[in-house]
């Protein structure tokens, strides 16, 4: 077991070394770049020359390279220029991840409680009402593109009835105190409750957008799972010694139909963390996602750098702990 | 195993699904029995049957050039404001003032063009590396598969985004690039998790030992049955072609020239008219989903046909 | 499929939970023992503006964009200050000021009685303070993207070799600061209202290293003061920028020397989507944003919103770089261009109401403006007999556009660009489109003069001639890049004498020379229009006075119950 923790995390680093050179030469190949973001149409010939020779970028790639992994080492990844001007491009991250993971974590909530119920009972009664009803929910949630639902769930919730808020985190008047950067857990630990709730509401809205394509796979897989497992042997011998539907279904059914179910989910960061990049724009929520496309619209190298490098760490990081977690369950996978 | 491989895992569970290759005939033959009768089927196939008849008629069915300004003595036109539904023009105008209808229907060439040429390149790059990968294993499997783990740890609409910005000069062409690039690492896996399957297959095995040449084996053996789960594959793909463009021109990664209309551009761009005109993002919205809806369920359903689970 | 998991693998579960319980309850009292709750009494009118991006900093010396002075401006003042609703010079922290005959010396008389936001007094050390304080830059201090109008304006700097217009400031007495400038220059006393120069606390300045600015991977990192502690005179001060939240709160000077502001808070909320900031208007999230649509402005009233249009202070031009195609160095080329684009259709079809086709490259509010100067009506006919003249009937042109912004004099890029190059087809003219993200490679390949034919504009920054024609075509070697023309270096040397004639009137009449010959043979772009960029805010705001500079003061804006 250790010596497969090892290697995998062997790999780990391969993938991050990879990664930052893809990354490197791909930024230095966006037309624009830093210095036009930071002189913007009042550039001259000379300012630019100027700039250019003052942060270092007429060096040569391979030493603006070395000299970018010396810095990424101890955390710095240098100056944001567009999203967040003048702040660390790590701080800005730091600042913004708990905007994302807030949202991300909620939609998955949602698309659980509702997904893996109606998947369950979908899967019970193949071919019934619910089942059918639910598959097309499923289908056409994936059919949907994401910032469009969210356009949608806007104008009517917020826009037309006035139910929910239209964008943002929290309202801006409320004087709240952010100690961890995750709003609804901050109010809830100063006591500030008003302040918790409203940034509950603040959610609302982009999390049911977002949760549409987690909800339609968690939902096919319970059901595809509780299929499955009811043709297993170890439900057959449990039907065949008397035990009652209820236990069956409750102890072996479910239990044994959630571990693909907790798989998928670990599956979803990605899919996650692409619609959060949609919804985060149409809801303007400061967090990653909203960094991403600003970071692109204003040639941000620092910001982009960071958010693609950790993003995809945290993603891999996920599926390896998934995977370890399967290896200590069942020792076959770890010889694969 | 490597890392990544959760979502890498996934794509090797359709590969195994549909390529135990011992009879493909009499397997398509099979799945194309229980196709027929499936209305989820019928209903998909029609869907896109009628898409790609639009496509075909549309430029006969249009009645206004998409990419000309409706003049001033053709619709009555307040100032700046979209010109409303009227007369010759039953669905108004967009934003630029030209005839929505007509866009729409033309739209359905563009969008047919994205869909495919993205989903034939992405197909046709992840065919190169599976086959790299899947038909000599060792140290060449090894390379090929952290190239694309690498692809695969960054979220799907992250590396399309990553693509579009590369290029200077926006246009339809860098949108197909950037969607075919986000398919080329799961097909790539796919068909390379599916030549695995079949290296150890008796029937690859026979005729390695019958001296028939590697090349041989990878084209007339391997590839033909790993076929399903990659039309299967291909075909969802199509729909998540046609939504990612779409998200790539909301995020203004989008063509520049607007003059021949596709729908996810038009959907794109509708965004700041929500409140206002919210038909501008309605129609091409509808017309995405419904698209999309007929790609998914055609795939959903030759998923379940070729599934040998099933097979009864 | 189905990984399924043997039933005798799990442990105690009960126990396991009981454990993990117990840990959360543990940390959360834990965590809410040290996050203690900040929150003061809450703070009566609050007025909150969405604004469109981040401040760069809040020193806005270093700063050049309209985001981070809209922040500034409430806070700080300069020695001069705009007349509200114009763009007329009017007494600020300076009650007079008079210039020496040769225009050299410009003595200020100071208004007394006026603290800074940290109690410090105002006085004419403070003010030669700053002055050296700008003039004394080192290292990035010294860089056009920090110090962009200390250099537009003043030239250089104590230790380069660049000369400069400032000389020395004295203070003969504390309410007297006497400024010596090494020549006259039009942008007197006009640019000291610009923002960056306004008149910060030296001593917080001084406490808070406001000139630790350091050059950090591809980008700048800027002062503790320049973030946090941001110290004017002005009626409103500094109280939070909440970065995970992107608001910034302002909160009224209650010392403030004049009228003091109507609301108790201020807060900018940073929304970047422009149509998320109608939205957010719509539903009453915020009260007011800046530049709505031209296209959404009707809407916006019908809804019983307040839209109002600035006088225009722009120009949008269609620029002409005689760079890299021969045929554009040709007058008649030019003219050609010029009688081939209709102006007027274009005004009426792809610009806001209130919009002005535009004959000069600056609005008619602005000094040394003739109206008899040569113009070109729309006549295709005659541009392709322009054509056949210089012998260039198959011109092709490429015509350069953005993607990926809007900008107040330019609302809508595609719909310009389509109207123009329908224009120029028209003529006979054929057009290769070329277009680039604005960041992304359009703003620095226009500026070196590689963009052909391209669209561009420019907000002024002061009444001035010099800040609209100086910075166009006082080099030969910018966006317009005319250096091969004949006239090139001519008329860059008739700007900078113009610039440099002390007396008003002679000035004048040197500038209204410039721009007939702009007109007649010269013509190095054309002007299009002058746009007038609007503001929105909710019904219940009252007293906002707009101004041309886009330049609003909110401090006597008041709520409505």
């Amino acid at each position: 077991m250790l010596r497969y923790t090892v290697r995998r995390l062997g790999q780990l680093v391969i993938v991050a070394v990879v990664l930052s050179i893809l990354l490197f030469g791909w930024l230095r190949a966006l037309p624009g770049g830093p210095v036009s973001a930071l002189l913007g149409e009042r550039a001259t010939e000379e300012s630019r020359a100027q700039l250019v020779e003052q942060l270092g970028l007429n060096q040569p790639l391979h030493v603006q390279y070395w000299k970018f992994v010396q810095r990424a080492v101890t955390g710095d990844f240098g100056v944001s220029t567009g999203v967040q001007p003048g702040t660390p491009a790590m701080e800005v991250f730091l600042q913004r991840m708990p905007a994302t993971l807030e949202l991300s974590v909620l939609a998955l909530l949602l698309a659980v409680v509702v997904g893996v119920p109606l998947g369950y009972f979908a899967g019970r009664r193949q071919g019934g009402w619910l089942d059918n009803l639910s598959i097309t929910w499923s289908l056409i949630g994936v059919a949907v593109p994401v910032f469009f639902l969210a356009f949608l769930l806007k104008y009517v919730f917020a826009i037309e009835l006035g139910a929910l808020p239209a964008s943002g985190r929290q309202e801006v008047s409320i004087d709240a105190t952010h100690a961890t950067g995750f709003y609804v857990l901050d109010g809830m630990l100063t006591g500030e409750w008003d302040a918790a709730w409203n940034a509950f509401l603040h959610l609302l809205l982009p999390a049911a957008a977002l949760s549409t394509i987690p909800f339609a796979v968690i939902f096919r897989i319970t059901r595809a799972s509780v299929l499955d497992v009811l043709e297993e042997d170890f439900v057959r011998t449990a039907r065949s010694k008397g035990l009652g539907a209820r236990v069956i279904r409750g102890r072996h059914v479910l239990r044994n139909a959630m571990l693909p179910v907790v798989t998928t989910i670990g599956l979803q960061t990605g899919a996650l963390l692409s619609g959060a990049v949609l919804t985060e724009q149409v809801f303007n929520i400061t967090g990653i996602g909203q960094a991403l496309s600003l970071g692109f619209q204003r040639q941000d190298y620092a910001v982009l750098q960071v958010v693609i490098l950790a993003t995809a760490m945290v993603y891999v990081l996920v599926n390896l702990v998934v995977d370890l977690t399967y290896a200590a369950i069942d020792p076959r996978l770890r010889e694969r | 195993m490597v890392p990544g491989t959760q979502r890498g895992k996934r794509i090797d569970e359709l590969a195994e699904s549909g390529s135990d290759g011992s009879a493909g005939i009499s397997l398509a033959a099979s799945a194309w029995r229980r196709l027929r009768r499936s209305p989820t089927f019928l209903l998909g196939a029609g869907i896109i049957a009628a898409f790609v008849l639009l496509a075909l008629v549309s430029p006969l069915l249009a009645q206004h050039d998409p990419a000309l300004r409706l003049l001033e003595d053709q619709v009555s036109r307040a100032d700046n404001s979209i010109p409303e539904p009227q007369g010759d023009f039953p669905l108004g105008g967009d934003q630029y003032g030209r005839p929505l209808l007509s866009r729409l229907l033309l739209g359905s060439q563009q969008t047919l063009l994205v869909a495919l040429t993205a989903t034939v390149l992405g197909l046709g790059g992840g065919l190169t590396l599976g086959i790299l990968a899947g038909a000599f294993g060792g140290w060449v499997d090894t390379v090929v598969m952290r190239v694309v783990d690498v692809l695969l740890s960054v979220p799907s609409l992250l590396l399309a985004v990553s693509i579009g910005a590369l290029f200077q000069q926006q246009s339809r062409f860098t949108v197909i690039i950037a969607v075919a690039t986000v398919q080329i690492p799961i097909f790539g896996r796919l068909l390379r998790g599916t030549m695995l399957a079949q290296r150890a297959s008796d029937h690859v095995l026979a005729a390695r030992a019958l001296g028939v040449k590697q090349r041989s084996v990878v084209f007339r053996h391997m590839l033909p049955n790993a076929l399903g789960p990659v039309v299967v594959q291909a075909t969802l793909m199509l729909a998540v072609a046609i939504i990612d463009a779409a998200a790539l021109s909301f995020l203004g990664l989008g063509a520049a020239d607007t003059s021949t209309p596709e729908w996810g551009q038009m959907l794109g761009s509708a965004q700041n008219f929500f409140d206002t005109h919210p038909h501008l993002a309605f129609w091409p919205a509808g017309c995405i989903i419904v698209v999309a809806l007929g790609f998914t369920l055609v795939g959903e359903s030759l998923r379940d046909a070729l599934d040998p689970k099933k097979r009864r | 499929m189905g990984v399924g998991r043997p039933p005798g693998l799990r442990a105690s579960r009960t126990g396991r939970r009981i454990a993990t319980a117990g840990l959360a309850a543990l940390l959360a009292t834990s965590l809410a023992a040290c996050v203690q709750s900040q929150r003061e009494g809450d703070g009566g009118r609050t007025m909150v503006f969405g604004a469109a991006g981040a401040p760069a900093l809040f020193d806005p010396f270093y700063a050049s964009d309209g985001e981070t002075f809209r922040v500034t401006r409430q806070m700080m003042e300069g020695l001069v200050g705009f007349e509200p609703g114009t763009a007329e010079v009017e007494p600020a922290l300076a009650e007079s000021w008079e210039s020496s005959e040769d225009g050299t010396e410009w003595t200020f008389q100071l208004r007394e009685g006026v603290e800074f936001h940290d109690g410090t007094e105002f006085d004419a050390d403070a003010v030669c303070a700053n002055f050296e304080r700008w003039y004394n830059q080192t290292g990035p201090g010294q860089n056009a993207a920090l110090s962009y109008y200390w250099i537009e304006t003043f030239g250089g700097f104590a230790s380069d070799d660049d000369p400069s217009l400032y000389s020395s400031c004295e203070t003969p007495d504390q309410s007297t600061a006497v400024l010596e400038l090494t020549r006259p220059s039009s942008k007197f006393p006009d640019a000291l209202g610009l923002d960056s120069f306004s008149i910060q606390s030296p001593t917080a300045m001084e406490e808070y290293g406001a000139d630790e600015v350091t050059a950090r991977g591809s980008s700048f990192e800027y002062s503790e003061y320049a973030k946090q502690h941001p110290t004017g005179t002005g009626p409103f001060e500094f109280d939070s920028y909440d970065e995970s939240n992107q608001s910034i709160v302002l909160r009224r000077n209650e010392d403030y020397w004049g009228e003091k502001a109507e609301l108790d808070r201020l807060v900018f909320k940073i929304i970047p989507d422009e149509s998320v900031r109608k939205q957010e208007l719509l539903s009453g999230g915020i009260d007011g944003y800046d530049f709505p649509n031209p296209a959404d402005i009707s809407g916006l009233r019908d809804q019983g919103f307040d839209v109002q249009v600035r006088d225009p202070f722009n120009i949008l031009y269609l620029g002409i770089s005689q760079r890299s195609n021969p045929a554009l160095r040709d007058l008649r080329v030019r003219e050609a261009l010029a009688r081939a684009v209709d102006k007027e259709n274009l005004v009426e079809a792809n610009m806001p109401d209130g919009a002005e086709p535009a004959e000069l490259f600056y609005p008619d509010s602005v000094d040394g403006y003739p109206e008899d100067v040569t113009k070109y009506p729309h006549d295709p006919q005659r541009a392709k007999q322009l054509l056949r003249e210089a012998g260039h009937q198959d011109l092709t042109i490429e015509f350069w556009w953005p993607t990926q912004v809007t900008r107040p004099y330019m609302p809508d890029p595609r719909g310009i660009f389509n109207a123009l190059s329908g224009d120029l087809e028209e003529a006979g003219i054929n057009v290769e489109p070329v277009s680039k993200p604005w960041n992304g490679g359009y703003i620095s390949d226009v500026n070196q003069g590689k963009a052909e034919v391209f669209l561009l504009g420019w907000t002024g920054d002061y009444n001035s001639p010099d800040n609209f024609i100086g910075t166009f075509f006082g080099s030969t070697q910018n966006q317009f890049y005319t250096e091969p023309a004949p006239w090139g270096g001519e008329l860059a040397e008739r700007l900078e004498a113009a610039d440099g004639e002390a007396d008003p009137a002679a000035r004048e009449e040197m500038y209204t020379e410039i721009n007939r010959s702009l007109k007649s043979e010269y013509l190095p772009a054309i002007p299009l229009a002058h746009s007038p960029p609007a503001i929105v805010t909710s019904s219940e705001v009252e007293g906002l006075v707009t101004s041309p500079l886009t330049a609003e003061r909110f401090a006597p804006v008041s709520l409505r119950q």
